[in-house]
């Protein structure tokens, strides 16, 4: 009972940090208030005459319209230098070969020929340069707020004002085709509509070809007012290839034939725009705001001249959203509502008109309309929230008074002579207010609830108090366990249900985060309180600290690196040094006590009182080399390093992209075959091992899983990587084939995966073939024990008595007949029963996780798993075991297990930031997508990214398990040092007690339930102080430049690392229960009445 | 514990010090352009060899542990031989153990290179010349109870002192302070000689104020 009683405080610790987390979130991330306020055509943005045309003329709104019709085409990821005019090369120099410049020759040709009917902008994105986030931007020409930016795979239809909602309701016809993303954003907003699906990044041809079959035949129908072409494949060329590819080269061929022939079949009264949404970096990703990123090309072009200058030497930079007002107004429509940018002035100047000063009071005209607009949405939004910060707002009121006022001058007395030069100081004036106006919603879009933060902050560093505290009181001899854990669950659920009623019956609204804080924190309050009178009182505080020591040091320059963005950045630098230092600390350590080298090395006798009195004095030589490998292995791990964006300086390793974007033949099979040899080594020393300890020979069904269903989750895993990798070059007549089956090889494997799982569940002891109390072998081997018990011990330590002498039996009949095999050899794997139980699922849970990932980070898992026996080793070594008392698993374990979690984060390709997620993932046997669902992508990506967290949380109790385990290695060796007779004698009698292994944690049940709940308590401690580090730094810092660059993403990727991390931990202790179940149930088949 | 030794050890230590201090000045006498930090490379091999030379004279002058009976010309060539490689060998383990902390494998190889020769030079040297290429000795003086002079203890103190300030000087390198001492190893060498002179300062007084409670068996 003990052990559900482990589970459900581990579990309440949890929940308590879950609300902490959620409560601080909730103040952190909030975003941007959204108006659902309208323009609309009758209603002016402000008092005083609308401009020339405005009101009366057929299609003219707050101004007359230049254009009836308008061919918008949306290149995503169209980066400005993919657009930019090519110099032609000076002579002597080389001409830039890059596959992406200069193929865009429909611009370019253009541009130099009709340089009065075409322009082209560097177009300023604001990041997150999400497609979805800029595609909001686009058409509401606000700013996108930051939580957005994981929401991409659940878009939902934007409310605030929008282009696409003015076009219909002026009843313009808007056809749309290309990417479906634009079906979530405006549901039924368009006459026609051609969806095509957008999420699967490797398919570069879907979209594009779709868009194509139907984007002239729709042109030349002449049956729409707005045509909006959303192509795709630029974008997914650049996931898939990255864009120095030579497929980069062929997809801004194939998008400058699709301008190309919409420029031939352009009518008079239409306007082209071709604008990226976005840019790409080096590696083809986007979502951040690198330089790459945010430059996107934009591109007008009228059939009719249009524009009084040509293009500069250099284009301008404008900010994207200026798209929006300058759209509305061109087609005659009102701006947007919740709009804040500025009119671009070009396309306003006009080319040929009679009265010479009359461009520029159309231009002053249009940013005053747009300066209108702003200003009335500055108006509304402020009575809304208190966002904006009064002072600022005041200053860019009494401008826009200003401008505006001296505008109203300028309209009523126009004389010719000093309006050219007094217009111009106008459109300044109005420039300035929209500038303004923008920097300051930008700035002030990050707004947090201080109290929430805080509240949050504090739940999370209480809550990792009640883990440091319980954790040391948890092998004290009084901990109460049956009631403690019980008691805050009660008062949760009896609180939850009390508000739960009085919501119901009052009808008062309490938003949910808050309820759950509240929750958590009446949960925690009773049981501190008990705490303290029940047990504080009687013995000292302090002695329930934790000793100072050089791990804690490390453990809180740890903790101290959250709080800088440098650190931060550099984390997958900075773990594997921590980790190495906390290696040759260890090592250090053990040397420092004299369990390192063996005495004679030492030289002199040892000198002083306290030579290490542990009775495990033998020396561990070995500790060195685990060590050295251990080092050596985080150095190897560091080879996969992926670069964050802010160190241009650094390389990403290359060896981090599938294989399917490697070009040359010969280097792709090498590595095709290092990565098979990684996947065949790891199985096959998964098999050493369990055979080593005995396990792989028994006939339960799990161990037949392991012995031939592994394989088969080997060969699944390469025959999927060897049909992923070469996707491309298979030969046409296979495509449905390859298709086929690379839908089902994961599939298969992953399904493998779970019935090995459930099969281990089921039956979880690895030990026995038959042993029913009918079978006849059994009986004979327990008959010493039917009879009475001979003394107390007997009667207490029943069971380790029956396995110490089936091991007896085993060692008599090991060169009997193997009929005889199972029973013996079943026994002798006794020792290790928990620890191959969580080999086992380890092994399980890591070749779907495996196949999530890019083909040459097998290579990794491979080092993650021999790093980690190879520190279980370490840290063995320096635990002494035969030790009766209380189980402790020390803090250098933790943090060593804890920092190697992290750096195998890091060296499986990740980084705590969006745009490096692995969205590939969802496509890993969902090769056309997932259609609608979200939660099956969501789930794919998330096990991808949260890979480590998940297989070393699971793994945690191989921390307690490991030192009985080496138990048995130690014994050997000192087999094999002769002594006289007598001394042999003992020795054996020793080497009994000792190859006990595990079954020493079932000697004492409570200990082991205490080390287990302390171990758990402990790592959600380390796990802890981390989560509510990020919190703090977030907290603190929140002003700062990086926030939401560096600390923000950090913050949420360790939250949700968190939340996978603890329920990692739940699973894996479970199993160990399960274990321990299973294991006593087997133990009641020899003994029915005293089986635990 | 005798007063006197005391007295001795700070001032060879002070010696040591003032070593490094002088290897920051003298060279800028005869080299134009000489900085710590711009031509740090050659700073590291002056500091290298003041160092190395100020223990050798300590060594011959102080003696501060009998040297073995067999004291011929040939025993002592092999013995210095042997301190050669032994200095060799701890330069190769230093950087082997800095590439595997993370050190860049191919570039900045001479840069990592001497920063092992200095941290060797703070570390091995004064073992060598307290205790000799003696590996039994050393393991002794680095564990627990192992110490049977307050010469030996010093050493402890400064030898651990120089490796964690050598440890402490990675630490600024991610910072954006954009400084150029951030630079590998710039910044871990100075640890390292920081890290040494602290160790050379405390230890006197270390023991000084703990000279009561320390008893040494052979002393
Ligand atoms: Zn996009
Ligand atoms: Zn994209």
């Amino acid at each position: 009972m003990q052990k559900v009683f482990v589970l459900v405080f581990l579990a309440w610790v949890s929940f308590l940090f879950y609300a902490g987390i959620a409560l601080f979130t909730s103040g952190f991330l909030l975003t941007r208030l959204e108006l659902t306020n309208y323009s609309s055509c009758q209603e002016p943005p402000g008092p005083g005459p609308l401009p020339r045309g405005g009101r009366g003329e057929p299609g003219a709104c707050w101004m007359a319209s230049r254009f009836s019709r308008v061919v918008l085409v949306l290149i995503d990821a169209l980066r400005f230098d993919f657009a930019q005019p090519q110099v032609s090369p000076m002579p002597g120099e080389p001409p830039a070969s890059l596959p992406f410049l200069g193929k865009l020759g429909t611009l370019q040709r253009i541009l130099e020929m009709q340089p009065h009917h075409a322009w082209l902008y560097r177009a300023q994105v604001d990041p997150p340069t999400t497609t979805m986030q800029r595609l909001k931007a686009l058409t509401t020409g606000s700013l996108p707020t930051f939580i957005d930016a994981g929401s991409n795979f659940a878009s939902h239809s934007i409310v605030e004002d929008n282009l696409i909602r003015q076009l219909t309701s002026a009843g313009r016809r808007v056809v749309f085709m290309g990417d479906d993303t634009w079906k979530d954003l405006f549901p039924g907003a368009f006459s026609r509509a051609f969806f095509f699906p957008s999420f699967n990044v490797r398919d570069l041809h879907t979209v594009d070809n779709g868009i194509l079959d139907h984007l002239y035949p729709t042109m030349e129908s002449g049956d729409w007012d707005v045509l909006i072409a959303h192509f795709l494949g630029v974008d997914h060329c650049g996931h898939k290839h990255g864009p120095h590819h030579p497929e980069m080269a062929k997809k801004l061929s194939q998008m400058d034939q699709v301008i190309q022939g919409l420029v031939d079949r352009l009518k008079n009264d239409t306007l082209l725009v071709v604008a990226g949404d976005h840019g790409m970096t080096m590696n083809g990703d986007h979502g951040g705001d690198s330089e790459l990123e945010v430059s996107a090309a934009l591109f007008l072009y009228s059939p009719v001249a249009l524009f009084p200058n040509p293009l500069p030497e250099e284009p301008e930079v404008i900010p994207q959203i200026s798209l929006v007002p300058t759209l509305a107004l061109l087609l005659g429509l009102p701006i947007p509502f919740g709009n804040i940018g500025e009119v671009m002035t070009e396309p306003f100047a006009g080319y040929k008109d009679s009265q010479p000063h009359s461009s520029p009071l159309t231009q002053a005209s249009a940013l005053h309309l747009n300066a209108q607009q702003v200003s009335r949405f500055l108006h509304t939004y402020s009575a809304a929230t208190q966002d904006l910060q009064v002072k600022e707002l005041q200053q860019l009121q009494s401008l826009f008074s200003k401008a505006s006022a001296d505008y109203h001058q300028l309209l009523q007395s126009p004389r010719q002579a000093e309006a050219e030069a007094a217009l111009q100081a106008v459109i300044a004036e109005l420039q300035q207010f929209l500038r303004g106006a923008r920097a300051m919603c930008i700035e002030s879009w990050a707004q947090f609830s201080l109290a929430r933060m805080a509240g949050g902050a504090a739940l999370l560093a209480a809550a990792c108090c009640l883990c440091l505290w319980a954790s040391q009181w948890t092998t004290s001899p009084g901990f109460p366990f049956c009631r403690l854990p019980l008691m805050p669950v009660a008062w949760c659920l009896a609180g939850a249900v009390l508000c739960a009623g009085l919501l119901a019956t009052t009808g008062l609204k309490l938003e949910p985060v808050v309820l759950v804080a509240v929750a958590a924190v009446g949960s925690l309050l009773p049981f501190l309180w008990e705490a303290w009178a029940g047990w504080g009182a009687r013995r000292p505080q302090a002695a329930l600290l934790p000793t100072p020591g050089p791990v804690l040091l490390l453990l809180l320059i740890r903790w101290a690196a959250f709080f800088s963005d440098s650190f931060v950045i550099a984390e997958a630098r900075a773990t594997p040094f921590l980790l190495g230092s906390l290696i040759l600390l260890l090592v250090a350590q053990l040397h420092w006590e004299g369990r390192l080298l063996p005495p004679k090395l030492l030289g002199v006798p040892r000198l002083g009182p306290s030579t290490p009195t542990s009775p495990s004095q033998h020396s561990n030589m070995h500790a060195l080399g685990l060590g050295v490998g251990l080092l050596f292995c985080t150095r190897l791990a560091g080879l996969f390093h992926r670069c964050p964006e802010e160190t241009p300086v650094c390389r990403s390793s290359p060896w981090l992209s599938p294989l399917a974007s490697m070009v040359g033949g010969q280097a792709k099979n090498l590595w095709y075959g290092a990565c098979v040899g990684a996947l065949v080594t790891l199985l096959a020393a998964v098999r050493f091992w369990l055979r080593r300890y005995g396990n792989l020979k028994s006939p339960e069904p799990p161990v037949l899983f392991v012995r031939w269903g592994l394989p088969l989750m080997v060969l699944g895993t390469v025959a999927y990587w060897a049909l992923a990798s070469g996707v491309d070059e298979a030969p046409p007549r296979l495509r449905a084939l390859v298709a086929g089956a690379s839908t089902l090889l994961p599939r298969a494997v992953a399904g493998l995966a779970a019935s090995g799982l459930m099969l281990l569940l089921w039956r979880p002891v690895t030990v026995l073939g038959k042993a029913g109390p009918s079978a006849p072998r059994t009986r004979t081997v327990l008959t010493p024990f039917s009879g009475p018990p001979t003394s107390q011990a007997d009667l207490d330590y029943v069971v380790p008595q029956i396995y110490r002498h089936m091991q007896d039996v085993f060692r008599g009949q090991v060169e009997r007949t193997s009929a005889q095999g199972p029973l013996t050899v079943a026994a002798y794997q006794l020792g290790s029963v928990y620890s191959a139980a969580m080999v086992t699922a380890l092994t399980l849970l890591a070749f779907p996780l495996l196949l999530l990932h890019a083909e040459r980070i097998s290579l990794v898992f491979l080092l993650l798993f021999l790093q980690s026996f190879l520190l279980l080793h370490l840290l063995a070594a320096g635990i002494p075991v035969t030790t009766p008392g209380p189980f402790t698993v020390p803090w250098q374990a933790i943090s060593a297990w804890v920092l190697m979690a992290t750096q195998t984060f890091y060296s499986t390709g990740h980084q705590p930031v969006f745009p490096a997620i692995h969205w590939q993932a969802a496509f890993v046997g969902f090769p056309e997508g997932h259609g609608s669902s979200t939660w099956l992508p969501a789930l794919l990506v998330g096990a991808n990214t949260f890979a480590s967290h998940l297989l070393f949380a699971v793994g945690c109790p191989l921390l307690l398990l490991w030192p009985f385990l080496c138990e048995s290695q130690g014994s050997q060796k000192r087999r094999q040092t002769p002594g006289n007779e007598a001394e042999a004698r003992v020795r054996l009698k020793e080497e009994e007690e000792e190859a006990l292994m595990e079954m020493r944690l079932r000697d004492s049940p409570h200990h082991f339930s205490a080390a287990l709940l302390q171990l758990g308590l402990k790592y959600l401690f380390v796990l802890g102080v981390q989560i509510l580090a990020c919190a703090l730094a977030a907290f603190i810092l929140r002003r700062h430049l990086m926030v939401w660059k560096v600390f923000a993403p950090k913050f949420i990727f360790e939250a949700v690392g968190f939340i996978v991390s603890s329920v990692g931990l739940l699973l894996g202790i479970a199993l160990v229960m399960r274990v321990d179940g299973a294991v006593s149930s087997w133990f009641k088949q020899f003994w029915p009445s005293r089986g635990n | 514990m005798k007063d006197p030794d005391i007295k001795r050890l700070l001032y060879a230590h002070l010696l040591c010090i003032f070593s490094v201090i002088l290897s920051t000045f003298i060279p800028s006498i005869f080299l134009e352009n000489f900085s710590i930090l711009e031509t740090h490379l050659t700073w590291l091999c002056v500091c290298s060899a003041f160092v190395t030379a100020v223990n050798l004279v300590l060594y011959l002058v102080v003696k501060p542990k009998t040297p073995s009976k067999r004291s011929s010309l040939s025993h002592k060539v092999a013995r210095f031989l042997k301190c050669c490689i032994y200095f060799l060998i701890s330069c190769f383990g230093f950087h082997v153990i800095f590439v595997l902390y993370g050190a860049p494998l191919i570039e900045l190889v001479l840069e990592t290179f001497l920063f092992a020769v200095i941290l060797s030079t703070f570390t091995t040297v004064p073992c060598l010349c307290l205790l000799g290429p003696n590996i039994r000795a050393w393991l002794r003086v680095f564990s627990r109870n192992g110490v049977t002079s307050i010469w030996e203890n010093s050493l402890q103190i400064t030898t651990i002192s120089s490796i964690v300030g050598a440890w402490l000087g990675a630490f600024p390198i991610p910072l954006d302070w954009e400084r150029p001492w951030q630079v590998w190893p710039i910044s871990c060498t100075l640890g390292a000689t920081f890290g040494y002179v602290a160790g050379l300062a405390i230890s006197p007084l270390w023991i000084y104020w703990n000279r009561k409670q320390l008893t040494y068996k052979n002393n």
